[in-house]
């Protein structure tokens, strides 16, 4: 039993509908005590109930780095509400085993009327360390921030990545037992999600327990040393995070190779660029799942830019079903034509050579950003691409061969 | 190696491995205090009341003269409408002007308090959603911000008496044991409205006019006197009929303690109190679902 972190049973919480999006009006809560008022408040069958989490039930020994992973409106968030103390579960048990903080945004607490340093030590604070801590890890919070000049300055002129390297710095220095983390790496530039990434994975090597929410799979399979796979609030899966990880994005797939949002989707806050949709199209320019190997294909992204964005790139990334990437190709590669870059509707379709994938599943994951200065669009997995075993003249068919790729290889024999 | 971040109660402190530090579990009706996690917590309570105030300052114009300028011209006001035209009695020998300012001081503490906390949880709803940490804080931090204006008023309060020549007596000692009523007045009805004003906003448009009604109810610009003695006990229900009529005794002299009135007022007190903090503890686990 010693080596237990965090033991769940039996977790479950149930949300009155409409309970988390707002608060309720006094009068609707007095209209239902006289118009009913024999009847039970809560029962369980209650339409007006669900349950955001039920049967909730796992182990995190201690030193496991456990990464949840599931779709949005999963649970993943309650249940780290939960385990943080945040709020309350409505039935089922947890003991934690050891100090356990949580960090489920960054800057919680900061002030823009405030200076550097008194958001330090409020958000330090906050995050539930002691002054004396906070003295003491003090220059080094600011010398990971890299704000030594502006200590002073209230934090409303900071620019936007100052911020965030200052908020990310004081949480950077929480050293709990237990630490919860919750999709903290999907702000910031790419230069701050890699020092994010980095220091994750230091706290993560440095034998501390971590329970770390995450939609970005590349993280959750470097990182983690188990996952857990939360489905309408359940437990689907647990085990092995690659395992875990290329189920999850194969139970997304979608068959008909295109997909399609109206108004756009983009990273959260983001208003420079939305992508209305993504296919793959065979040859002729329908789009399919499914593509001959022996022939071409496209992947098409329709981008809408909503304002000016000279230096950005739309493009995508191929993988394998365990996340390992063949290759990622940008609008701005092909120097013969403009990538977009003023206001407009832009759909950029993009030629993958016949004769190059082996037969299988692949997944695409698809990246719009200026490099080192924001991202505007990233998302793993969005659609899955199955390459026809259409390979007639393998001289071995029954055999599987190793490899993603399969290109058209030429050979000459001699016989000497 | 790692400093504590949650507290350390028995088991954690202990740090044995086969007890859990935190044993989680479904929580519902009425909870006690947890006082070793309050005081665990101190520090964020200081760094919330410094906020609130640091933010204050730093956001308007005139700042501190803030702190001043209320009372002042709330006493002008009322000393021309009140004490000279309408010419409402004040305690006997004592100028209107200074009178009502001994009112004003206890009021405005109580009335911007009490503003403050109730509204405490919705303006941290970021905090309270995001991270965990006793909610008690909140209300609490708030009204330290209170006191600072207070202690402001107070000065413009010792020109006041230096002026109408009001001696100084030793029952001002009892100043800050009258404050801490304040207070307590403030934050016994803060943690109901706050807990309430969470869940529904009514509370939040119902305030101004609860405050505003509360006043004409408490002796702040006419005598505890005009009040017949038999209505005495059930005025001091209303703890700032108590406390405010202390506090003119205390710094003006002029008047007998009126002990069944404090009495009463301090009885009220002491059950909203109880009662806030029971109700707050019962609303704590599930506030952020809700706030």
């Amino acid at each position: 039993m010693g080596d237990v972190a965090i033991r769940v049973e039996g977790l479950g919480k149930r949300y009155k509908i409409g309970q988390r999006t707002g608060y309720q009006r006094m009068t609707e809560k007095l209209t239902q005590l006289l118009a009913s008022p024999l009847r039970k408040k809560e029962s369980s069958d209650n339409p007006a109930f669900f349950w955001a989490l039920k049967d909730v039930s796992f182990e995190v020994k201690k030193g496991e780095v456990l990464g949840i992973i599931g779709r949005n409106g999963a649970g993943k968030s309650t249940l780290l509400k939960i385990l943080s103390r945040i709020t309350s579960m409505t039935v089922g048990a947890a003991d934690i085993f050891g100090r356990i903080g949580s960090l489920l945004e960054v800057g919680t607490g900061f002030h823009p009327e405030l200076t550097g340093r008194e958001n330090i030590f409020l958000n330090g604070a906050i995050l539930g360390m002691k002054r004396p801590e906070i003295r003491a890890k003090f220059d080094e919070i600011v010398a990971f921030a890299e704000i030594e000049k502006f200590l002073d300055t209230p934090v409303k002129h900071y620019s936007s990545g100052m911020y965030m390297r200052l908020a990310f710095a004081v949480a950077a220095h929480l050293e709990p037992e237990i630490l919860v983390v919750d999709e903290v790496l999907a702000v910031g530039d790419a230069a701050f999600q890699t020092k994010c990434l980095g220091r994750m994975s230091e706290v993560a090597q440095s034998g501390r327990t971590v329970l770390f929410v995450s939609h970005n799979m590349g993280a959750i399979g470097t990182l983690c040393s188990h996952a857990v796979w939360l489905d309408s609030g359940a437990v689907r899966r647990l085990g092995h995070p690659e395992t875990i990880v290329a189920e999850y994005l194969l139970s997304n797939r979608n068959e008909t190779g295109q997909r399609h949002w109206d108004g756009g989707i983009a990273n959260p806050g983001v208003t420079e660029l939305k992508i209305l949709s993504v296919s793959f199209l065979a040859e002729n320019g329908t789009p399919t799942a499914t593509v001959d190997g022996r022939k071409a294909f496209y992947v098409e992204i329709v981008a809408h830019l909503l304002q000016p964005l000279p230096n950005s790139r739309i493009g995508f990334q191929l993988t394998t079903l365990d996340g390992t990437p063949l290759w990622e190709a940008y609008s701005v590669d092909d120097k013969t034509i403009p990538s977009p870059s003023s206001p407009g509707i832009y759909s950029l379709r993009c030629q993958v050579p016949s004769h190059l994938l082996m037969p299988g599943q692949f997944l695409l994951n698809v990246n719009a950003g200026a490099p080192g200065y924001k991202n505007y669009f990233y998302r793993e997995g969005i659609l899955s691409l199955h390459v026809e075993d259409t390979y007639g003249s393998l001289a071995f068919p029954e055999i599987r061969r190793s490899g993603p790729v399969f290109p058209n290889f030429r050979w000459s024999i001699k016989e000497s | 190696m790692s400093q504590s971040i949650t507290p350390d109660n028995a088991a954690g402190a202990a740090a044995t491995d086969d007890l859990p530090t935190l044993r989680l579990r479904p929580r519902s009706g009425w909870q006690g205090l947890d006082l070793s996690e309050l005081w665990h917590y101190r520090d964020l309570l200081f760094f919330l009341a410094a906020r609130d105030i640091k933010v204050r300052y730093k956001q308007t114009f005139l700042g501190v003269a803030w702190a001043l300028l209320q009372p002042l011209t709330a006493m002008i006001i009322f000393s021309i409408f009140l004490g000279i035209l309408v010419k409402v009695p004040s305690d006997p020998g004592i100028p209107y002007p200074i009178f009502v300012l001994c009112g004003l001081l206890p009021w405005q503490l109580f009335s911007q308090s009490l503003t403050q906390a109730s509204n405490s949880l919705i303006e941290n709803e970021r905090l309270i959603t995001k991270i965990y940490f006793p909610r008690l804080l909140i209300p609490f931090a708030s009204i330290l911000a209170g006191l600072l204006d207070f202690a402001i008023a107070l000065v413009l309060f010792a020109f006041l008496m230096l002026y109408f020549h009001v001696p100084l007596r030793p029952t001002i000692l009892l100043l800050p044991l009258l404050v801490a009523f304040v207070v307590m007045t403030a934050l016994a009805v803060g943690l109901w409205l706050s807990a309430l004003n969470a869940q529904y906003r009514d509370f939040r448009y119902a305030l101004p006019f609860i405050v505003q009604v509360w006043f004409y109810a408490s002796p702040v610009v006419y005598p505890n006197s005009i009040i017949p003695v038999q209505w005495q006990i059930l005025y001091g229900l209303n703890p700032m009929a108590g406390v405010i009529e202390a506090f003119r005794w205390a710094l003006l002299g002029n008047t007998h303690p009126a002990w069944p009135l404090l009495a009463a007022s301090a009885a009220a007190v002491v059950v909203l109190f109880v009662g806030g903090l029971l109700y707050f503890r019962k609303m704590e686990a599930t506030m952020a679902d809700w706030v």
